[in-house]
């Protein structure tokens, strides 16, 4: 049985995509696992929420993520653009809180084609900016037998056509791989 | 033959360097002794004048000098210091002559050869030097010969001075253990009827080298001036800093650039040649007006590479004032750690370079301390099961273990409400209303007795994986010691 991959996976390289919803984490995992190497994470530091590094064996090794932690977010726009622009790193997510200008977001734009990095933005529901290449809405399912089901919805795309597609993680190929939605 | 100036060497004993250390940082009256704790027994390392006149006596038992002296003080004694202090004695000393070395533990000795004439002469350097170590609570023998061996033989036995070419006039009526020779050795001569260095030196030589080897001669020959005998100086550490002074001032930020630049390109230099990276810079640049703006720079890892620190200064040289004009800029490396010179091969080190310049970079921004990366830690507390360690002072590492599934994102446990050791069929959390569709579990943590937490002071948990039917997929615990469900993390 052959599986399907997702399409618009992974998103546009060099440019700064956006992931929203309750999923937005295994999206973001499941890209730097797609992509490779080291993950810059920047998120404030205030925040008690925490990545739980044995949690991310199914993705990625944990020996391969950098946490920044910032004090607004300024900072941390400000650190995801220097990191993008640099280059070290092929994925730099940052957590952000609060919605942001079209200028922010052009620069995060211009610094992800410079360095040649793929940038995530993780936002709360309906807080895009209007400068990200994508858009994408991710919600975990319930599905009796399948822990792992997601449907995930390309909300905005700039280059493409939206959808909508229900995925699985399949953790020994390290993978997403697209379910037929229930019912059809 | 020009002979040049005759060669004369100081040599100091400081018989009570220790206690005198001691009784200088916190003085004490009466009998004072340090001790230390030698084969499980402690014993006295060193002890005052005092100590010494009411009948002690070092490597005496502690206990043992309770019983005779009562009285007496007593503090443990860090030989360590010790060291380190005669090591600032040295470096004091170089105020007499350039040429000082470490005599043993408890010793220094100086060539004042063509320097003495500076202090006022010999009597009078000899006459400062006891006063000032006097002053500073120091007892202190010294002696004055031509050379070392001599000089070493009147410090130990009696103090003095030998005037120059007259040593053996000097050193005739002193024991011969005064020739540093071994125990064995002085008892040896003695039993031969030989007692003073006056006579070995009238004694014939063939049956003497035949007797007891070639080393007695050689002591001998050494306090004669016979044979030479080197003063090594200990070498200053290395000093990390360049500057310039500029003619006229400058204030352009592409100026002041260069100048660094420049500096840099001394100071990597330098710092090649120690084989060491710098982990720390500072730059200070000193306006026309005497005011100093510092910038400083952390590493994420050791560095000496010039064109790669560079641009690490660029943010902070960016928000220095340059009011009037900056007319010196001076670069330290304030704090270096090891770099060993590497061979460099073909495999590709550029992706790692480029990460730590990053992190360097960053660190600027957010501070290096806020930038971190986890590391595995042996607990089977899930909060306890990582460490967050700095990435600019930690190796990544390898080797994590999962033994069972484990939540993407960790939070400290809110509460909600639910009963009974069975997960709750219905729940609000975060201002949702969640209905379990599936439940996994439970897994029995138990906390970890040895360590305080005040997390876990509830005891006992039993962790469940909840399957929602509205999606959300999260690690319930329940705490059979004290009811109560948690939330604590979120699944995939």
């Amino acid at each position: 049985m052959t599986h399907q991959t997702v399409p618009f996976f992974p998103p546009k390289p060099s440019r700064t995509h956006e992931v929203c919803g309750a999923g937005a984490l295994v999206f973001a995992l499941a890209l730097a696992t797609r992509l490779g190497g080291p993950v810059l994470w920047v998120r404030e530091g205030w925040k008690p929420d925490l990545l739980h590094p044995v949690g991310l064996l199914d993705f990625i090794d944990p020996a391969d993520l950098l946490i920044c932690n910032t004090k607004d977010q300024i900072d941390v726009l400000a650190t995801a653009e220097e990191a993008l622009r640099s280059g070290a790193a092929p994925l730099v997510v940052m957590e952000i809180g609060k919605p942001f200008g079209l200028t922010e977001g052009r620069r995060l734009q211009l610094a992800a084609k410079e360095g040649k990095a793929t940038g995530l933005a993780v936002i709360p529901d309906g807080m895009g900016s209007n400068a990200a290449e994508t858009r994408w809405k991710c919600t975990p399912v319930f599905d009796p037998v399948d822990s792992t089901l997601q449907r995930w919805e390309l909300i905005k795309n700039k280059s493409g056509t939206l959808g909508v597609w229900d995925v699985r993680w399949d953790a020994t190929s390290r993978r997403v791989i697209m379910v037929p939605p229930a019912g059809k | 033959m020009f002979d040049g100036m005759p060669r004369r060497v100081v040599s100091l004993w400081f018989p009570r360097l220790a206690s005198d250390r001691a009784l200088r940082l916190r003085p004490v009256d009466g009998p004072f002794a340090l001790t230390f704790k030698h084969s499980n027994a402690n014993r006295l390392y060193c002890l005052n004048r005092e100590a010494e006149q009411s009948g002690l006596h070092r490597g005496m038992s502690y206990a043992d000098a309770r019983a005779f002296c009562p009285g007496l003080h007593s503090r443990p004694a860090t030989p360590d210091g010790d060291r380190r202090f005669l090591h600032i004695l040295r470096r004091w000393a170089t105020r007499y002559c350039p040429w000082v070395g470490l005599e043993g533990d408890d010793g220094l000795v100086l060539n004042i050869t063509g320097s003495a004439h500076l202090l006022g002469g010999e009597d009078a350097l000899m006459a400062d030097l006891r006063d000032r170590l006097t002053r500073a609570g120091f007892t202190v023998q010294a002696g004055l010969a031509d050379t070392r061996g001599a000089a070493w033989a009147l410090a130990r036995h009696g103090e003095g001075v030998a005037p120059i070419g007259e040593a053996l006039t000097a050193l005739a009526k002193l024991p011969v253990a005064a020739l540093r020779l071994d125990d064995d050795t002085s008892v040896a001569l003695q039993r031969l009827g030989i007692r003073s260095i006056g006579d070995l030196a009238a004694a014939r030589r063939a049956p003497l080298a035949r007797r007891f080897g070639p080393g007695l001669l050689m002591r001998l020959d050494q306090a004669l001036g016979a044979q030479p005998e080197d003063i090594s100086p200990l070498p200053d550490p290395p000093h990390y800093g360049v500057r310039m002074t500029l003619p006229e001032p400058i204030g352009l930020l592409a100026d002041v650039m260069e100048g660094t630049r420049r500096l840099l390109d001394q100071l990597c230099g330098k710092m090649k040649t120690h084989e060491v990276g710098a982990r720390q810079l500072c730059v200070t640049l000193r306006r026309l007006d005497q005011d100093h703006q510092q910038v400083e720079l952390r590493l994420a890892r050791p560095l000496r590479d010039p064109h790669r620190i560079l641009p690490l200064f660029e943010r902070g040289l960016a928000e220095v004032e340059a009011g009037f004009g900056i007319d010196q800029l001076r670069l330290e490396a304030t704090q270096v750690d090891p770099l060993p010179v590497q061979q460099i091969s073909h495999a590709a080190h550029r992706d790692k370079d480029q990460l730590d310049d990053l992190v360097s970079r960053l660190g600027t921004r957010i501070g290096l301390e806020n930038i971190h990366r986890f590391l595995p830690a042996d607990s089977h507390i899930p909060e306890r099961s990582f460490i967050i360690a700095p990435a600019a002072y930690s190796d990544p590492e390898r080797g994590w273990s999962r033994p069972r599934p484990r939540p993407l994102c960790l939070f400290p446990p809110e509460p909600i409400a639910g009963t009974g050791p069975q997960p709750p069929a219905r729940f609000r959390w975060r201002r949702m209303s969640l209905t379990t569709g599936r439940a996994a579990g439970p897994e029995r943590i138990a906390p970890e007795w040895w360590l305080e937490d005040d997390n876990w002071r509830s005891g006992l948990r039993d962790y469940w994986r909840v399957e929602t039917t509205q999606g959300r997929r999260l690690w319930l615990f329940f705490t059979p010691q004290a009811p109560g469900w948690f939330v604590q993390g979120e699944f995939a």
